[in-house]
């Protein structure tokens, strides 16, 4: 292990987290928020002194192998969510430092599940409504991607870290230098961010409101910045669905019609991404239309619009709520929304969940199994885009899906002891699956889109935690760090 | 400078990382996709699976707007092909790797009707750095430059050499030699000589005159070797096949092979040379064949592992001359260390030759490179140029101009006549200058200054 190529990263990093802190500081000055603004400050001393120490220091041995790589992620991940929870908790905005670190953790993996009652978010101050937000739209293209398309790092061995960071199990680069790539995705993610804050601009929205949402949304993150959700009139609704919908398309799509290559950027993946939301929207207004009997069900033209809406929220994991509460709503709908947690967007955006390529490659290969139960010598290869998957990606993506379930299962089990879940195993569920798959609000009283996770112990913070970091840097980098081999001689 | 490599095997391989390493835009082809992967885990390059020689492939590879693409898969046709779509579908320059003696003869052909910007043979170019060698067995390498008029020759300090011990500065009146010291490789680690270094033993001394002076030199330190006038040369590939050609009949040579047919065909084709069909890991027939006698020993079998245990055995026998070919073994240190004399790489010399073409491409001011050589891998270079009208260095005395830390001229070419610069004399345009340089990259010969 090259503990001195790690600091140096991990180091760099926290350089970057001091300038990600002018943004909150910027908000402290335009709101006049001055003690906001004095922990901020505090905060960007912190790290900005911390890193240069680190970073400082000439690294002799540049080696870096996929195992650093996975290490570098992990621990990034981490250590970004420790420093990032100190404004919170300086302020005296949590109430302790585990809830701080949940809310950081939530943000920066774009889970968007809070601990705050919809009364401490109004109450809150606007640089760390800022600051929450910002977190969201930094882990929603990666971390260390940022860092990457910044700074010439050790050179080619960062696709170490690309690969583990960036979400889907197929990561490849749009142009030959890793660092181009990086600049090339962000670059996309900010024109695409900024004509959202533009567009919600126009619907009415104060200037700081909409670079919140606009923040929460690019990273499928999901804090609001009120008590009422999304419930701000159609318009506004129809411009976060279509960009949380686009913000969940991968971005090597983008860069291919951007080359004038739209049949390449129509990928499989995209074109069922396209079918599945769809029959989900159809679904859902037909089903809560007729079968739906709540208070507050509005005309079709309304259901139809509140069902794309949270068909888009749940589907890119961004998890906004508005004035209805998808709860109420019929089962069938409701059941179509939690698999829709689990299908997650496409690979290579900024969403959660298992990500449609990696159902894709699974299901294709359940019906090669039953194919091969009819015909036991036959050859076949599971094609995606009329090319041959490799053997390595399916395995792989075949371990992801028992990882996943382990964990999930593990879990469930841990979250049990907590008293809040007795006799409720759709909260225990849902609760997991959400912060697993990087959603955001489960279905119930407690961790549904009005609900908060205040009221889990500690314990239980500490498991949705790492679900949120297992969820966001699919599992792998999570279980090396863990893997006692890894910091073997 | 956007470039496609076709081919991942051991040359494509190598170029990846050199012509990484040199910032340019790299994307590999390959049909197999785990030696894709191979490399482009290894270096900063984009990676494409498929057939290079087909449309699509070379479209999804960026075709469109690349500046070069090399063809180095191991099959000549394919490289042609490749080559010709390229031209077809993009503005880009090709090179293509042509392996194959019968297609080689007629490369300078090829090389026109297909609009090659250059035909690489590895194999050709390692026998005749191989030739060079035999014909003056004293050089651990030799490389020529100024249109053959300087050299570039390295050669190992043996115990009781008489520069052991000595510096530069005490040396150089006593020789009264008219030779410019370049460098000097000692274990890893490679020097640029300068007035205070001291020689030790072991150490490979690499510097610069014309032919006639460096034997002369070599004369006063007691170096001189006479040509070999024969040699045991094991396996008979396409580099012995190449070697027979160079070399004629001014060498006698004596070829162990183990394919019968391949002995019969060099036999039929060669039929001056001594062909003996055996195994060559068999000692006792290296010794009935006559190994302590032989001037020179060659090891050219496929394996890199058996060349080096066949030249460490034959060092044992106290034969003068070993020639090794290693291609595929990266641990460049060790081999070094076993002392085996002239080390040759094929695939190294290859890419010294794309890395010319590239670096002249992307050169914007217009002193052309001619020659590039690689010294000492990744640390020493060897770069010949062209001074153009006008340029920074030219009309002050070298002393006087702010050269970079690891930068030598190391000899200029004016009107044909070889000048040793010593620190008065001036650089004119139209010079052909040859500067040596450790860890500086050069692309023009304005970036030796800082």
């Amino acid at each position: 292990m090259n503990f001195s190529v790690i600091r140096k990263t991990l180091g760099a990093l926290l350089v970057f987290e001091a300038i990600f802190f002018l943004v909150p500081a910027i908000t402290a000055v335009c709101y006049g928020e001055w003690y906001e603004l004095f922990i901020f400050l505090i905060c960007i001393g912190i790290c900005g002194g911390l890193g240069g120490l680190c970073v400082l220091p000439k690294v002799k041995n540049k080696n870096m192998y996929a195992k650093e790589g996975f290490v570098i992620v992990a621990l990034s991940w981490v250590v970004m969510s420790l420093f990032g929870a100190l404004p919170l908790l300086l302020t005296g905005t949590a109430d302790s430092f585990i809830d701080a670190l949940f809310e950081t953790v939530s943000g920066f993996t774009t889970t968007g599940a809070s601990i705050f009652t919809g009364e401490q978010i109004d109450g809150m101050a606007k640089s760390l409504l800022m600051w929450r937000s910002f977190t969201h739209w930094v882990g929603g293209m990666g971390v260390l991607v940022f860092v990457m398309a910044f700074l010439p790092l050790s050179g080619a061995q960062n696709m170490h870290m690309m690969k583990a960071e960036s979400p889907g199990p197929i990561v490849s680069k749009l142009v030959p230098k890793v660092r181009q790539t990086a600049f090339i995705l962000y670059a996309i993610y900010s024109v695409m961010t900024v004509a959202e804050f533009i567009m919600l601009l126009c619907g009415g929205m104060t200037v700081f409101e909409a670079l919140h949402t606009a923040f929460a949304t690019a990273g499928t993150g999901g804090f609001a910045f009120s008590s009422k959700g999304m419930a701000y009139g159609p318009y506004i609704q129809i411009v976060l669905t279509v960009f949380m919908l686009l913000f969940s398309i991968n971005f090597t799509s983008y860069y291919l019609l951007l080359c004038g290559k739209p049949k390449e950027a129509l990928t499989e993946e995209v074109r069922t991404f396209i079918i599945i939301v769809f029959t989900a929207i159809t679904a859902i207004s037909l089903n809560v239309h007729f079968m739906g009997n709540f208070e507050g069900k509005g005309s079709f033209a309304d259901t139809l619009r509140q069902s794309a809406f949270y068909v888009a929220s749940i589907v890119s994991t961004t998890g906004f709520g508005i004035e209805v509460d998808f709860s109420l709503w019929p089962q069938l709908s409701i059941g179509i929304l939690m698999l829709l947690m689990f299908t997650g967007g496409c690979a290579g955006s900024t969403c959660g969940g298992m990500k449609l390529s990696r159902w894709i490659i699974l299901s294709k290969g359940g019906a090669h199994e039953v194919g091969r139960l009819l015909h036991p010598k036959q050859v076949r290869k599971i094609m995606m885009d009329g090319r041959v998957v490799e053997h390595e990606v399916v395995r792989s993506v075949n371990a992801y899906l028992v990882a996943f379930i382990l964990i999930f299962c593990t879990s469930i089990l841990l979250i049990s002891f907590d008293p809040l879940v007795q006799g409720d195993f759709t909260t225990a569920f849902t609760s997991v699956a959400t912060t697993l798959n990087n959603v955001g609000p489960g279905v119930g009283e407690v961790v549904g889109p009005m609900g908060n996770f205040a009221g889990f112990t500690d314990f239980s913070k500490v498991v949705y935690m790492f679900d949120m970091l297992a969820g966001r840097l699919e599992i792998f980098p999570m279980l090396v760090l863990f893997t006692p081999a890894t910091w073997r001689r | 400078m956007k470039i496609i490599i076709v081919g991942c095997g051991r040359v494509g391989y190598s170029l990846a990382g050199k012509l990484n390493a040199d910032d340019n835009d790299v994307v590999v082809v390959d049909v197999s996709a785990e030696k894709v992967a191979e490399t482009t885990a290894q270096f900063d390059v984009m990676g494409v699976v498929g057939n290079g020689a087909t449309f699509s492939v070379l479209q999804e590879a960026g075709i469109a707007d690349a500046d070069l693409l090399i063809a180095v898969t191991n099959s000549d046709e394919l490289n042609l092909l490749c080559c010709m779509i390229a031209k077809k579908e993009g503005n880009c320059k090709t090179v293509a790797r042509i392996k194959d003696p019968e297609y080689s003869k007629e490369a300078q052909y090829l090389q026109k009707q297909l609009d090659l910007a250059a035909v690489i043979n590895p194999e050709y170019e390692a026998a005749k750095e191989i030739a060079r060698v035999l014909r003056f067995p004293s050089a651990v390498r030799i490389e020529p430059f100024g249109e053959g008029k300087v050299e570039l020759i390295s050669i190992r300090l043996g115990a009781g050499n008489l520069l052991v011990g000595q510096s530069v500065r005490e040396i150089m009146p006593k020789l009264r030699a008219n030779v410019q010291f370049a460098a000097v490789e000692r274990g890893d680690e490679a020097y640029i000589v300068h007035g205070d270094t001291v020689f030790e033993e072991k150490d490979v001394l690499t510097f610069v005159s014309t032919p006639k002076d460096a034997v002369d030199f070599l004369t006063k330190i007691r170096r001189k070797r006479h040509a070999v006038k024969d040699a045991l040369i094991v396996g008979g590939g396409v580099i012995t096949r190449y070697l027979c050609d160079i070399l004629g009949s001014s060498v006698a040579l004596k070829i162990i092979e183990k394919n019968h047919d391949l002995c019969e065909e060099f036999a039929s084709k060669y039929p001056k040379t001594t062909v003996i069909n055996a195994n060559p890991s068999d000692y006792a027939l290296l010794k009935e064949q006559g190994i302590e006698k032989a001037e020179a020993f060659v090891a050219l079998a496929s394996l890199d592992e058996e060349n080096i245990l066949l030249s460490l055995f034959a060092k044992e026998w106290g034969v003068k001359k070993l020639v090794s070919k290693i291609n595929r073994i990266d641990y460049d240190g060790v081999v070094a260390k076993l002392d085996l004399d002239t080390v040759v790489c094929p695939k190294n010399l290859t890419a010294d030759i794309i890395l010319r073409h590239v670096r002249s491409a992307k050169n914007v001011h217009g002193s052309n490179m001619q020659n590039f050589y690689n010294v000492v891998q990744d640390q020493v270079e060897a770069a010949e140029f062209i001074v153009r009208e006008g340029s920074a260095v030219v009309g002050k005395p070298i002393s006087e101009l702010p050269w970079k830390q690891g930068v030598l001229v190391a000899s200029i070419v004016r009107d044909g006549k070889v000048i040793l610069p010593r620190g008065n004399d001036s650089i004119l345009a139209g010079d052909s200058v040859i500067m040596v340089t450790k860890d500086v990259a050069l692309f023009d010969i304005e970036d030796a200054l800082a």
